[in-house]
């Protein structure tokens, strides 16, 4: 069974549908690429399989569970907020914002989940959390706040807080698009080490060029459907649907 | 180059004349003079100054010093632990807990206090027992002490207040931050005392500090219900020997000190909790 497994999602804020009956699959490991113009939906999916928005029909799993439910006798019970909290463990987001939590230095930051969530003793957590703001390339920064971090380094540590719960799943939602055009490389490279160390991970990005380097699949989304979807080289160098290239000739 | 050397002797003998300012000095004068002349009122003033210390360290005096400050934290305390959750419920998805807060605190910011502490003091004379059937009944009377009834008068209006400043600091934080925090596994109690509480406090704090030194005076309030804070000590004290203004003084003196501290207080508080 795939990792995640979505059908048939919908999705509507208010009258508008912003997804029109969704699915897609994403393999263990697998790296996952959502493209699509303004507005397509994709940070809207992005969020549903995290739970962090209700989906209005479809359903999703993720390791084999269903997102915001507990099956039970043969039906599926909505889960209270506490609940989805403790399935949101298994799945990582970043945010294009970054959103650190400013009142806490780059280290608590990464601490806060095993500590706070997990209820892991704090010494054994500290050294883990070393050793991911090392990997993203941040060890000197431990003790900075937030607000004295670059948008490039604030991203890796949140990364890094991701990271930090073990998660078996990560959700991007483009990490990149708020960084000044020198410090989307850092991020970038980050995140291509955690591709090549198997993290199974879905990814809203403008970044054709990662997209075509590290993604295993490309999906293509437009006004809350799948258009296109296939191998970087399939979908970006040979686009099938006029909307594809459309979209395509844009950005490249 | 010629031309440039001639330019630095020329802007060297011009000589720089301070803008003078001739109102500092006239408004300085003015302010000091009246100053004066307030002192010199109050020295010829029918006031025994020697008595006020007397009265400031009077045991009745130091008696209402401890209710007011008692009485003034009980109230302020019990404010922010029903503004907090007075501000969850107005900011809840549960229409019935919104229209609640939204009546609560039109009501409770809607009665002056002191009609409050009075409505409070005199329950008895409509409520005679205190009861829930079947539970428990206790008289009225022996529950609403004159403390207790000011206790409820100021802290049920400061709750409401409270409320509002919560709220106000719950809304001021980032939804990103809430996101965050979820997508991290935390739960809703978690989120709200980990992050958003937190961030929250420099919203809050400044208004609760402004607050907190209007409680300490509005303690006095108590007086009417004859609670012995520092303005009824003062008033006991003083039917005595009825040296009402020396007392008056000193129980002003207490005010200043208390207020002083607490500013004091809030400085730190907003120190601790500032932007990083
Ligand atoms: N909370 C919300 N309430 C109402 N409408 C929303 C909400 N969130 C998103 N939308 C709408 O849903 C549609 C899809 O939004 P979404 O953010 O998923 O698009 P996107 O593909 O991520 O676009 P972008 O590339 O601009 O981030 C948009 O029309 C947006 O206005
Ligand atoms: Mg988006």
């Amino acid at each position: 069974m795939a990792l995640v497994e979505a059908i048939g999602v919908r999705k509507s804020f208010g009258h508008t549908e912003v997804l029109k009956g969704i699915d897609m699959e994403v393999e263990r490991g697998e790296v996952v690429c959502l493209l699509g113009p303004s507005g397509a939906g994709k940070s809207t999916f992005l969020r549903c399989v995290n739970h962090l928005e209700t989906i209005d029909a479809g359903r999703i799993w993720v390791d084999g569970v269903p997102v915001g439910f507990r099956a039970s006798g043969g039906k599926l019970h909505e889960l209270r907020e506490r609940d989805a909290a403790h399935q949101r463990r298994d799945v990582g987001m970043v945010f294009q914002r970054f959103n650190l939590f400013p009142h806490r230095t780059a280290l608590e930051n990464i601490m806060e989940g095993p500590v706070q969530v997990l209820g892991r003793r704090k010494a054994e957590v500290g050294a883990e959390a070393l050793a991911l703001l090392e990997r993203v390339g941040l060890a000197e920064k431990a003790s900075a706040y937030p607000g004295q971090l670059s948008g490039g380094q604030q991203q890796r540590v949140a990364i890094a807080r991701a990271l930090a719960m073990k998660p078996k799943l990560m959700l991007f939602d483009e990490p990149t698009s708020a960084l000044d055009p020198e410090l989307v490389g850092e991020v970038l490279d980050v995140m291509t080490s955690l591709a090549r160390d198997g993290m199974t991970m879905i990814v809203v990005t403008h970044e054709i060029g990662f997209a075509r380097s590290v993604a295993d699949r490309v999906v293509f989304l437009v006004d809350g459907a799948v258009v296109e979807s296939g191998t970087p080289s399939d979908v970006l160098d040979d686009p099938q649907q006029p909307r594809t290239r459309q979209f395509l000739a844009k950005v490249l | 180059m010629a031309s440039d050397t001639r330019m630095n002797d020329v802007r060297e003998e011009l000589v720089v004349v301070p803008l003078r300012h001739p109102w500092r000095w006239v408004s300085g004068t003015v302010i000091v003079l009246l100053l004066a002349a307030l002192g010199w009122a109050m020295s010829e003033a029918q006031i025994q100054w020697e008595d006020v210390p007397g009265f400031f360290t009077h045991p009745v005096m130091f008696e209402g010093l401890l209710n007011t400050i008692v009485l003034a934290l009980a109230a302020q305390g019990g404010a922010i632990v029903l503004g907090v959750v007075v501000a969850l419920m107005r900011l809840s998805a549960n229409p019935v807990a919104r229209w609640f807060a939204v009546g609560y605190i039109w009501l409770f910011r809607g009665l002056p206090v002191l009609l409050q502490i009075l409505i409070w003091f005199n329950l008895a004379l409509v409520f005679q027992n205190i009861s829930i059937p079947g539970l428990f009944s206790v008289p009225t009377n022996l529950v609403m002490t004159t403390f207790v009834a000011a206790l409820l008068g100021l802290g049920l209006n400061e709750s409401a207040y409270m409320a509002e400043i919560v709220r106000a600091g719950l809304s001021s934080v980032d939804e990103g931050q809430t996101e965050a925090a979820k997508s991290i596994g935390m739960t809703p109690m978690t989120t709200l005392r980990r992050v958003v509480l937190p961030q929250a406090m420099r919203v809050i704090i400044p208004p609760t500090g402004n607050n907190f030194i209007n409680m300490i005076k509005g303690t006095s309030m108590a007086s009417v219900i004859a609670f012995t804070e520092l303005v009824h000590a003062a008033n006991n004290i003083s039917s005595r020997n009825l040296e009402i203004m020396e007392t008056l003084f000193a129980a002003a003196a207490w005010y200043l000190v208390m207020v002083s501290i607490a500013s004091i207080g809030q400085h730190y508080l907003e120190r601790a909790y500032g932007p990083r």
